[in-house]
Order: C-alpha cells, then structure tokens, then sequence
C-alpha cells in the first residue's frame, strides 16, 4: 500500500541552504546540492525548498540552485516562495522543480491556482495554507483563519472552507502549516491537521512544530496527514529521516523504508 | 546511438531527461519534438505529465504522433505516466481517444472503492511511494527487487484488453496495473526518474535493454 511521505524542508537564500531563528541571524547551512544528497540517502522521499528571500533579482539564483538539484537528486522535488505567476511556474518546472508552492499569490489571486494547475496539472501544483487558531468562537468548535506574507497578515478567510475551494480549483495537494504551533516545537496542531484530511480529498502535508520522532507519527496517527514535514529536527541533526521512518513503522505506519 | 525524449510541450521532460543521462553512459539524450530525430533514434522515451487531453491535442499539433505510433512499434520504447496511457484506446479522463498502440482503457480510481481496509477514505490522486509487483520476469526489471516502491503521482490508470500486456500491478486499494510490456514496448505509471535508485535502475536497464535478444548488454548495474 501507499506509503506516508517524510520530507524535510529546506529554507534557502541567495541559492544557499539557511538555517536561523524566525527568519532572522540566517547561517548559513551549506550547498543545496550536498544537503539535499544527505537527505535523499536517509530516505527522505521528497524534498521542499522554501526561498525565503523570494526576490525578484535573486529568481536567477533559485533557478540555477534547482538545476544543480535536480539534476542530481531524483526524487521528486517541490519549490515555494514567491510564487506569483503562471511564469514563475514554468521557470522552476523547466528548472527541474516537480511540484510549485503556492501561498500569497493564491489568496490575491484564486483563478491564478486555476490557471496554473489547468496548464500543468494538478499534479505540480502544491497550495500552502498558513492557519491560524481563531479564539473564543461562539459554539467552542476550533476555526482556523487564513494568513498570508509568511503570517503576518490576516486575511479573514477560513482555513477549512479555503482549502476545499483551493481543491476545487485544481489544487493537487496542500501544505498545512500552523501558525500558532510553527517554530514551537510541541508538536503539529492534530485537530487543524486532521480537519483538513479528513475533510479533503487531496493529500495533506502536515506543518509547523515538530520538536521530536514521536510529533512526526502523531501528525501520521491521530493527525491523519498523508506526508510529515519538518525542517529544524533533521538540520541540527538531531534526528535523520531514517529514524523517524523507523518509529513511524513500529508505530504501524506504512513508510518507505 | 541516441535516445529521443519526445517533447509535446507538456510537463517536466527535464527530468526524465536528467535521470537518463544519469545513467547513459554518456549515450546522447536529445529532448525532441522534431519528428525526423524521432524516426532516427535508436530509443525513444514518451513521457507524460497533466491532462491527457491537453497531451493529446499537442501531440497532434506538433505532428508527432505517427512518429511515437511508429516508435512504439518498431525500437526500443518507454511510456511513463501519461506517456503510457495514451498508448492505450481511450481514457475516462475528459472522454479522450488515445493513439491505440495498446487494447484497454484508462480509468479513474472509483470514488465508492477509494477505502482502506480500516475504513479510512483514500485520496486521489494517488501520491506517493507504492510497492510494484512485477508480474513476469521481463529485463527492464533487472536488479529491482519484486515489491520495490516507486513514486507515483495520478488520478488514472490503464486497464489492458488482455492480460498478457500486464508486467507490474500495485494496491490502491485494489491491485491495478501499472506497469505493460509488449515486444519493444515497456510502459510505466510510476516515475522511474522520481524514483531514487530503484528508478534509475529501470531507466539503466532501458538504455541497455536489447529486444532482439530480450536481455541486457554489459553493464547492467546502477550504483
């Protein structure tokens, strides 16, 4: 049977691998294609490169850092950040990026998802969700609110309702991050993760606040995500990705081992 | 000796492309939509990537298809993904004709089948790392253990008139086929290039793969 992914998430700027606190005192955490090789050995099954700088002058560098990957790391391989037109979109597919995230330029812009995955498909179109817990709503039910510019700004749309329009127009996948939990390292918010599995059709990724082994199975087991990402607990090396596939099976996940 | 990627304009060739001369043996790869070096390759790959429709149609305004027709009939030839399911009748995908090199049809996994044996729902597109049972010996599978898992990214799948064409079928839920072989034809649903070295095993074999004979020329092992 289909097996839960594990991909570790590499931030970069000016086509380096970065590594720092809340996107300030950036280290930096060595060549794209090195890192990504020692991953793709601990049997990481994808791999997602955010561009955090995202800078129109700096796309050049993006897209020759994603050649250099793809043409030595064959697994598939998502890039986000900055991605605002259906342009964008094809430079990094043509660059050897399998799949593109999609964040702020999909709430500006809703036909723009439409647009993309009509053209290239589904299949490379990845929306990421930025969700954030809204407090004291009347009836206690959790609500989550979309935010946007690395969640910073709030954009009053409901995460649910916005990731089943999301799917409708094409999306082939969501990138579920929590904003309340993202950085924390307590673990993913289970019942954010889990809302949007079981509520969608397209495979979930499961985002923000992962600190140990046990949070990646959780986000698998009570979360229900199809795939667990996770950026500090693999760069500091704390854990490698084998580990977690690891205590993934034992915790009776179907995992590439 | 060269292998042609056929070019129609869709989806990410420079992959496959990539992977191949990764393991070429410094064999050219040329990503084509020329016809003329089509008709000329020794190999030919016919990848795929989005809607079958859309491949289709630009198949057909690049003037390619008898060239891929008369590919997959005479050389050495590797379908992957949507590449495999134009070879066959006709996909559910859009109502589409495909180019009819194969008897079946393509369908999309049913709604009311798509749960696991807990009970949970299943999502589609069907994505991710699934095992392949190979079905026959065949030398394309050459040092890839039975039941090996290869990345698979699609909403469809081909289901062959007959079932000799059937070289590999995975579970989701059901065992469907994903993986056909005829003669010179070996068509995959998988991506070999997204498939780590069990992949770029299967496109080594392709690249060494002598249908004459019906085995591999030297050098048989990836690293």
């Amino acid at each position: 049977m289909l097996a839960r992914r594990i991909i570790p998430c590499l931030d970069v700027a000016g086509g380096r691998v970065v590594k720092g606190v809340n996107f300030v005192d950036l280290r930096d955490a060595g060549d794209p294609v090195e890192v990504a090789r020692r991953y793709d050995e601990q049997g990481a099954d994808e791999l997602t490169f955010l561009d955090i700088t995202a800078s129109s002058d700096e796309r050049g560098t993006l897209l020759s850092m994603v050649e250099s990957v793809a043409a030595q790391v064959f697994i598939p391989l998502t890039v986000g950040g900055g991605v605002r037109t259906v342009a964008d979109v094809r430079a990094l597919l043509n660059a050897g990026a399998d799949k593109v995230s999609i964040n702020t330029a999909a709430v500006q812009s809703p036909e723009f998802v439409q647009e993309a995955a009509g053209r290239y498909g589904s299949q490379c179109i990845v929306v990421a969700v930025d969700a954030k817990r809204v407090p004291g709503t009347p009836d206690d039910a959790p609500r989550w609110e979309v935010f946007t510019h690395g969640g910073r700004r709030a954009t009053g749309l409901d995460a649910l309702e916005w990731g089943r329009r999301m799917q409708a127009s094409g999306a082939g996948e969501i990138l579920l991050t929590s904003m309340d939990r993202d950085g924390t390292r307590v673990g993913f918010d289970l019942a954010l993760t889990r809302a949007f599995s079981d509520s969608l059709s397209i495979p979930i990724i499961a985002s923000g606040g992962v600190g140990s082994i046990g949070d990646m199975v959780e986000g698998v087991t009570l979360g229900h995500a199809d795939a667990v990402l996770a950026a500090s607990i693999f760069h500091y090396g704390q854990h490698t990705v084998g580990e977690v596939k690891r205590a993934m099976a034992a915790a009776g996940v179907e995992v590439r081992l | 000796m060269t292998i042609a990627v056929v070019d129609y304009g869709m989806g990410n060739l420079r992959s496959v492309a990539k992977a191949l001369e990764h393991v070429a043996d410094g064999v050219p790869v040329v990503v084509t939509d020329d016809p003329g070096v089509i008709a000329s390759a020794d190999r030919v790959v016919f990848p795929g990537q989005g809607a079958m429709r859309d491949c289709m149609r630009e198949l057909q305004a690049r003037g390619l298809r008898t060239a891929v027709i008369e590919a997959a009939a005479s050389r050495p030839f590797l379908g992957i993904c949507i590449g495999l399911q134009m070879l066959f009748e006709h996909s559910e995908e859009a109502d589409t004709p495909g180019l009819s090199v194969l008897e079946g049809q393509v369908i999309r996994f049913p709604d009311a089948a798509m749960v696991d044996a807990a009970g949970a729902r299943l999502k589609v597109p069907h994505m991710g790392w699934n095992e392949v049972h190979q079905s026959e010996a065949h030398p394309m599978w050459h040092g890839i253990p039975d039941a090996t898992r290869f990345y698979f990214v699609h909403s469809y799948f081909p289901q062959p008139a007959r079932p000799e064409l059937v070289a590999g079928y995975s579970h989701y839920p059901f065992p469907f086929c994903c993986a056909v072989a005829r003669g010179n034809l070996f068509a995959v649903q998988f991506h070999p290039e997204k498939s780590h070295r069990a992949g770029l095993q299967l496109l080594a074999n392709f690249v060494r793969w002598d249908v004459r004979t019906g085995t591999l020329t030297e050098g048989t092992t990836c690293s």
